[in-house]
C-alpha cells in the first residue's frame, strides 16, 4: 500500500494542505505535491485503465514521460483530457477524473478484453474487420468509435485565453537541470543573450536526489547558487514551467509556458506560446529511464527505479513497504539507498549482471540488502497489485527459483538520452553499444542557414551520464572558458537486457508490456516481425507501439531492440522512429493564441460597412471581406429579401456596394503589350474612354478571373477583377512583370481600397444620376461599355456603363472617403424611384438570369473559357497570351468536353446545388456514369421559376433535350436543356 | 521556419513573411512549342535533394520576388539574389559548386 511517510519530501510543505477531488472523492495533499504524489500519498494506487485491455494501471514514472496516469482535469469549459498526473501540480479545488474506465475505475467492463487478449494480437483491427462490408456500418464502427480515443473530448468552446510572445537570443537552453544551468553560466559569463527554459517548476533536474557534491556544495545548494548567479546576469532570462516543445529550421523554437494550470486562480491567459529565434540551442534535456520487459511489468506497484526514489525523496511518499529492485545497471542502487534511508524495506535487488561490483553496489550490500546477481524476474505475482516476484535465471527460460513477497517493484533497464530536440530538425543519432543508448552523432547535427550545426546536446542528453561528465559536457557545449563545475563521476555500468528472462517463452512475453499506453507487448512486436514488418516505422503503425500522447518515451528503445532481435539485425540497423515535435502535447488553444473569434483573421470593411450593418445586412464572408448577402427588413427571411431586391432592381432602382471589386491600374509604355498577354482577348485596341469584358487564364489555359478593363489613357488601363481575385491577380501580374518580362516598361498598382464603387442599376438608374447632377449620363454622351469622368453630387467620380445584371447600369467609383456621401445621396434622391440596396445574392440571381458566368461557380480550376461558350472572348489574332499554348492541348480542345447550358426543370422547381446529370450505365466501381453537373442554381423571381446553369457533355448541341438531375435522398428530377440566357436574350434592357 | 534575406529590401525575412514560388530559372514555352517542351515548362521540376534554385516573394514585406539557392536536405542557404537574372551570380555559383563537391 502506498502512503505518506511521516517525514521527508523536499518539495512539499507539510504545514499547508491542499484540497482536491479524484473521481468525485474529496482528498487532501500538500503544497508542492503533484496530483500523482498526492494520490499515492492517499493510498490511491490505481489511476487509470489501459487503452486496449482495460487493465488497472498506476503511475510508472514521476515526470512527463508518464504513460498511464492520464486524467481529465477541470470541468465545463475548462475541462481537458489526458493530462499527466505526474506533472499536474496540485492546487486547491482541483478536480481530476480517471479515464478509460466504465462504469468505474474499480470495476471495469472492458477488462473482458484482457481475459480474451489472445484474440487481440497486433494488427487486430486490420485482420478482423475486413468483411462483410455491411458489418462495418452497423457493428464494427459503432463499437470501435465508443472504444476509441483516450479520455473524453471537452464539450463546447475552450473557456481559457492563450497568448503568444516572441523572443530572440544567442543561446536557448532547453532544460534547467545542472547541465542546463552550467551551459547558461558559461554563455552568460560572456554576456550572451541567454534564455533558460525548464519544463517543471523546479531547477536542478534530478541532481538534488541523485548527485553528490558539486563544487564542494550539496547539489541543491549548488543549484540555488547557480540560479542566483544567473538571475544576476542582465542578459540571462530564466523561465520555469516552460517546455521547449519543438526545434525547427534556422533556429526557430517553439516553447509553451504554463501560467495557470498550477493555480486555483485561473485569471489571465492559461498558457503562453514563445516563438523564439536563437542562434544556438543547447538541449540539456536529460535522460529517461527505461522499463524492463518482464511478465506483469504493468501491474500497479511496478515503477521505474528513479520514480520510486523521486516519490520518497521529493514528496515523502512510500510506494510500498517492501520494494524489490530489478536492474541491469548500477544506477538503480541509488533507489535502494533512498528507500533504506527512509526506513523502508528492500528485500532484494535482482541484478541481471553476472557479477556487479562497483562502489555503489558494495555500499548497498553493506546496508544489508541482498543482491541476486545473474537473475531476473520471471513474473510479477498479484493481479491488480503487486504481491511479490518470482525470480529466475536471467539467461534461462523463466523456471522459478524463488518467490519474494513485496508490494512494489522498482525497475531499471538503463537510460535513454532525450535526443528529441536534437532530432526534430534533422540531427542524426549513433548507437552507443556499451551503454545501450542512442546518442547524438556529432558529425551530423541539424544545420542552420549558414550550414553550421545550431543544436548541441549537453549533459545526460548527449550521453554524459555521470554528474562530473554532465557538467564538463555542458560547459563545453556552451563554449565555456575556464574550469567547468566539478563533481564526482559515479559508477555507470550496464548490461543490456531487452527481455527478461532472455529466453522467455511466449506465455511470459505476452504479459511483458513494452508500451503501457497502447497496450503493446513483447509478443506483439515479435508477431509483427514474424509477419514481415521489418521497418520500425511500419511496426510502429501496425502495433501502435510508441503512438498516442507519450509518443513512446518509455517504449521506443525497448520496442526496437525487440524488433531488431526478432529480425536478427543489430539495433542501429533497425534504427529509431522519427522524433517529431512537440516534446509533450501542446494545447491547440496555445498554438491558436489570440487568433480566435473576431480576431481569427483581419476583417476588411468597405467604406459603406457600417451603413450595411445599420440597415439589416445579412452578412456573407467573401475572402476577408464581409458583404451583405441581402438586407433583411422587418420579419423577412433571406429568401424573401432577395426576392424583393431582385424585383425592385429590375423594375425600379437597385443600389449595390461593389467596392470590393478588384481595381488594378496597369500603366506604362508597354501597358498595351502587357494587357494583351494577361487577357485572352485583345484589349490593346480599346480606345481611351472605352470598356471591354475580358478573361484571364493561367498557363494551363484554365479560366482564373474575369472582369471589365477600361482604358484610361494611351498608357493606362484600369483592370477590374473579381472580389476574391484582386490580390491574387495583382500578385499574378507582379510575378510576370518581375520575373519574366522585367524589361517591359509597365507597372501594376492595386487600387482596390482607394475607391468606393457603387452600382446604380435598373430602369431609373439614369434618372437618379441626372438628379444628382453635373454629369451627362445620357445614352449619347455615355453609351453602353464606355466610361467618363466628372462629378456626381459634387464628388469627383468615374462612371462606367457596365452591367452585370442586364439592366441599365452605371458603376460609379469615387474616392473611398466619399463613398458613404454618394451612397446616401443616391438613396435620398432615389427614394421615390424605389431605390433599394441589394446584396450579393440578388447580384448572383440577376447575373444567372442573364447567363453571365461567375468565377468559382462556373469555373473550378479545370474549366477553359471554351467550355463556357466564351470563344468570342478568345483572340485568334494574337500570337500569344497566357494560357494560349495550354488550351491547344488535345484534352482541352476535345469536342466531348462538358459545356455550358441552361437547365429548366419541367416542374419549375429549383435544382439542388451541386446536382449531377447522370448518364446511362455504371462505371467499374458500380457508380452511375455522369455526363454533367450543375454550376449555379436559383429561384428566379423575375421569371417565377427555378433556373440553373450547368456543364453538360455536347451541351449546346442538345437544346430541348430532357435530362435527369440528382437529388439527395430523392428520385432525380427532370429538366430541359435550354440556352443559359434566361432573360432579355437580345440585351435590350442594358443598352438604352 | 526558414530565414531568407530579401535582396531587394535587405530584410532577413522569416518564412511567415514569404510566399514560395517553386523552381527558378524556368524557360517559358508558349504557342508553337512542342508538347515535350511545354510539359517541361509547366510540370517537370528538378526537385533535387541538395541545392535548389527557387523563387520566393517577400509577400508580407516589400512585395518583390527574389531567388534563393537553398539546400533542400540541410536547409543551408547559399545565397539569395534578384529575380531579374537567368542564372545565379558568380559568388553563389561557386558556393553551389563547392557544396555539391
Amino acid at each position: 500500500m502506498t502512503a505518506r511517510l511521516p517525514r521527508g519530501g523536499r518539495r512539499i510543505d507539510r504545514s499547508r494542505s491542499v484540497e482536491f477531488s479524484f473521481d468525485g472523492k474529496p482528498m487532501r495533499g500538500f503544497v508542492g505535491d503533484t496530483l500523482a504524489s498526492a494520490l499515492l500519498g492517499r493510498g490511491q494506487q490505481v489511476m487509470g485503465r489501459s487503452f486496449k485491455y482495460h487493465r488497472p494501471r498506476s503511475v510508472v514514472a514521476a515526470g512527463p514521460e508518464e504513460p498511464n496516469a492520464l486524467m481529465g482535469i477541470g470541468t465545463g469549459a475548462r475541462f481537458e483530457p489526458n493530462r499527466r498526473a505526474t506533472v499536474q501540480e496540485l492546487y486547491d479545488g482541483l478536480e481530476a477524473r480517471s479515464q478509460n474506465a466504465w462504469p468505474s475505475l474499480g470495476f471495469d467492463v472492458g477488462r473482458v478484453n484482457d481475459w480474451v487478449s489472445p484474440l487481440f494480437p497486433a494488427g487486430f483491427y486490420y485482420k478482423t474487420f475486413l468483411a462483410p462490408r455491411v458489418a462495418w456500418k452497423h457493428l464494427f464502427e459503432p463499437v470501435i468509435r465508443k472504444a476509441a480515443g483516450l479520455g473524453a473530448a471537452p464539450e463546447g468552446a475552450d473557456g481559457d485565453r492563450y497568448e503568444q510572445a516572441y523572443a530572440h537570443c544567442d543561446l536557448l537552453v532547453a532544460g534547467g537541470g545542472i547541465a542546463g544551468l552550467a551551459a547558461a553560466l558559461a554563455a552568460g559569463a560572456r554576456g550572451e543573450r541567454v534564455i533558460v527554459m525548464e519544463q517543471s517548476a523546479h531547477w536542478g533536474g534530478r541532481a538534488p536526489t541523485d548527485a553528490g557534491e558539486i563544487d564542494g556544495m550539496a547539489p541543491d545548494a549548488w543549484v540555488e547558487d547557480a540560479v542566483a548567479r544567473l538571475g544576476g546576469m542582465d542578459s540571462v532570462t530564466l523561465r520555469l514551467r516552460c517546455q521547449v516543445a519543438g526545434v525547427y529550421d534556422h533556429g526557430y523554437v517553439l516553447a509553451n509556458e504554463g501560467l495557470t494550470d498550477h493555480r486555483a486562480d485561473k485569471a489571465g491567459p492559461r498558457e503562453r506560446l514563445w516563438r523564439i529565434r536563437t542562434k544556438k540551442v543547447v538541449a540539456a534535456t536529460g535522460a529517461l529511464e527505461r522499463p524492463l520487459s518482464f511478465a506483469g511489468n504493468d501491474v500497479p506497484g511496478v515503477m521505474l527505479a528513479s520514480a520510486v526514489r523521486d516519490y520518497v525523496d521529493l514528496w515523502g511518499v512510500s510506494p510500498g513497504d517492501r520494494t524489490v529492485i530489478v536492474t541491469n545497471n548500477d544506477d538503480a542502487y541509488l533507489t535502494a539507498k533512498v528507500l533504506v534511508r527512509a526506513g523502508l524495506s528492500v528485500p532484494a535487488i535482482i541484478d541481471a549482471r553476472p557479477a556487479p561490483d562497483s562502489a555503489v553496489v558494495r555500499e548497498v550490500k553493506a546496508l544489508g540488502v541482498a543482491v541476486h546477481a545473474g537473475r531476473g524476474i520471471a513474473k510479477v505475482l498479484g493481479r491488480d497489485k503487486v504481491a511479490g516476484v518470482a525470480i529466475c535465471l536471467i539467461d534461462g527460460e523463466g523456471a522459478v527459483l524463488q518467490e519474494i513477497k513485496c508490494d512494489c517493484v522498482a525497475m531499471s533497464g538503463g537510460w535513454s538520452p532525450v535526443v528529441h530536440l536534437w532530432s526534430h530538425c534533422g540531427g542524426k543519432l549513433t548507437w552507443d553499444a556499451d551503454r545501450a543508448m542512442f546518442v547524438p552523432d556529432l558529425d551530423r547535427p541539424p544545420l542552420g542557414a549558414d550550414g553550421v550545426g545550431f543544436v548541441a546536446c549537453a549533459g545526460a542528453a548527449s550521453g554524459a551520464m555521470t554528474t562530473g561528465a554532465a557538467l564538463r559536457d555542458a560547459h563545453a557545449a556552451a563554449g565555456g572558458e575556464g574550469e567547468a563545475p566539478q563533481a564526482e563521476d559515479e559508477a555507470f555500468d550496464l548490461e543490456p537486457v531487452w527481455q527478461m528472462p532472455r529466453g522467455a517463452p511466449h506465455k511470459l512475453r505476452s504479459k511483458a508490456w513494452l508500451d503501457y499506453q497502447n497496450d503493446v507487448k513483447v509478443s506483439d512486436v515479435r508477431l509483427a516481425a514474424q509477419e514481415g514488418f521489418e521497418s520500425v516505422e511500419h511496426t510502429k503503425r501496425y502495433t501502435t507501439l510508441g503512438m498516442a500522447t507519450d509518443q513512446g518515451k518509455l517504449s521506443n528503445i525497448n520496442g526496437l531492440a525487440i524488433l531488431a532481435d526478432s529480425l536478427g539485425e543489430p539495433i542501429p540497423q533497425v534504427g529509431t522512429t522519427t522524433f517529431r515535435p512537440p516534446w509533450t502535447p501542446v494545447t491547440i488553444g496555445t498554438l491558436a493564441g489570440e487568433a480566435r473569434g473576431d480576431l481569427f483573421q483581419p476583417l476588411r470593411r468597405t467604406p459603406l460597412h457600417d451603413w450595411h450593418e445599420a440597415h439589416g445586412a445579412h452578412w456573407e464572408p467573401v475572402g476577408q471581406w464581409r458583404r451583405p448577402y441581402c438586407y433583411l427588413r422587418d420579419g423577412e427571411t433571406p429568401e424573401q429579401a432577395v426576392h424583393r431586391e431582385v424585383l425592385a432592381t429590375r423594375n425600379g432602382l437597385g443600389l449595390l456596394d461593389a467596392s470590393t471589386l478588384g481595381k488594378i491600374l496597369v500603366r506604362g509604355p508597354d501597358a498595351e503589350r502587357f494587357v494583351d498577354m494577361l487577357y485572352t482577348n485583345k484589349v490593346s485596341t480599346l480606345k481611351p474612354g472605352a470598356c471591354r469584358y475580358g478573361l484571364m487564364c493561367d498557363e494551363n489555359g484554365f479560366l482564373i478571373d474575369d472582369g471589365v478593363a477600361a482604358r484610361i489613357d494611351e498608357q493606362t488601363f484600369l483592370c477590374h477583377t473579381t472580389t476574391g481575385g484582386a490580390d491574387r491577380i495583382h500578385g499574378w501580374m507582379e510575378d510576370w512583370l518581375q520575373c519574366e518580362w522585367w524589361d517591359w516598361k509597365v507597372h501594376a498598382v492595386n487600387l482596390t481600397e482607394q475607391f468606393a464603387q457603387i452600382a446604380v442599376v435598373g430602369p431609373h438608374a439614369r434618372t437618379v444620376l441626372e438628379r444628382l447632377g453635373e454629369m451627362d449620363v445620357s445614352k449619347e454622351a455615355l453609351p453602353f461599355m464606355r466610361w467618363a469622368e466628372g462629378e456626381i453630387a459634387g464628388i469627383p467620380a468615374r462612371v462606367f456603363r457596365i452591367s452585370f445584371s442586364g439592366e441599365l447600369s452605371y458603376e460609379v467609383a469615387v474616392p473611398a472617403s466619399r463613398g458613404l456621401e454618394l451612397w446616401e445621396a443616391l438613396h435620398r434622391e432615389g427614394a421615390d424611384l424605389g431605390a433599394t440596396a441589394y446584396g450579393t445574392e440578388c447580384l448572383h440571381v440577376m447575373r444567372a438570369e442573364k447567363g453571365f458566368i461567375m468565377i468559382g461557380d462556373e469555373t473550378d480550376g479545370t474549366v477553359v473559357p471554351q467550355d463556357l461558350g466564351l470563344d468570342w472572348a478568345i483572340s485568334k489574332k494574337k500570337d500569344d497570351f497566357l494560357g494560349k499554348r495550354g488550351q491547344e492541348r488535345t484534352h482541352l480542345s476535345d469536342p466531348d468536353r462538358w459545356k455550358l447550358v441552361g437547365l429548366e426543370t419541367l416542374d419549375g422547381s429549383v435544382i439542388e446545388d451541386g446536382a449531377y446529370i447522370p448518364d446511362a450505365g455504371r462505371n467499374a466501381n458500380g457508380q452511375w456514369n455522369v455526363q454533367g453537373r450543375v454550376t449555379s442554381t436559383y429561384h428566379s423571381p423575375t421569371l417565377g421559376k427555378g433556373i440553373a446553369m450547368g456543364l453538360l457533355r455536347h451541351g449546346p448541341k442538345r437544346m430541348g433535350e430532357v435530362v435527369k438531375l440528382t437529388r439527395i435522398g430523392k428520385e432525380p428530377v427532370e429538366a430541359r436543356v435550354v440556352s443559359p440566357v434566361f432573360y432579355d436574350p437580345e440585351g435590350e434592357r442594358q443598352d438604352v | 521556419m526558414l530565414i531568407l534575406r530579401c535582396p531587394v529590401c535587405g530584410v532577413d525575412a522569416c518564412e511567415t513573411e514569404l510566399a514560395p514560388g517553386g523552381e527558378a530559372h524556368l524557360e517559358r514555352f508558349g504557342p508553337g512549342s512542342s508538347d515535350e517542351a511545354f510539359e517541361g515548362y509547366l510540370f517537370v521540376r528538378a526537385n533535387p535533394k541538395g541545392v535548389h534554385l527557387e523563387r520566393w516573394r517577400h509577400a508580407m514585406g516589400c512585395g518583390k520576388w527574389f531567388l534563393a539557392a537553398r539546400d533542400t536536405a540541410t536547409m543551408e542557404v547559399l545565397g539569395t539574389y534578384g529575380a531579374q537574372t537567368e542564372a545565379p551570380p558568380a559568388d553563389i555559383q561557386s558556393k553551389i559548386e563547392e557544396a555539391s563537391r
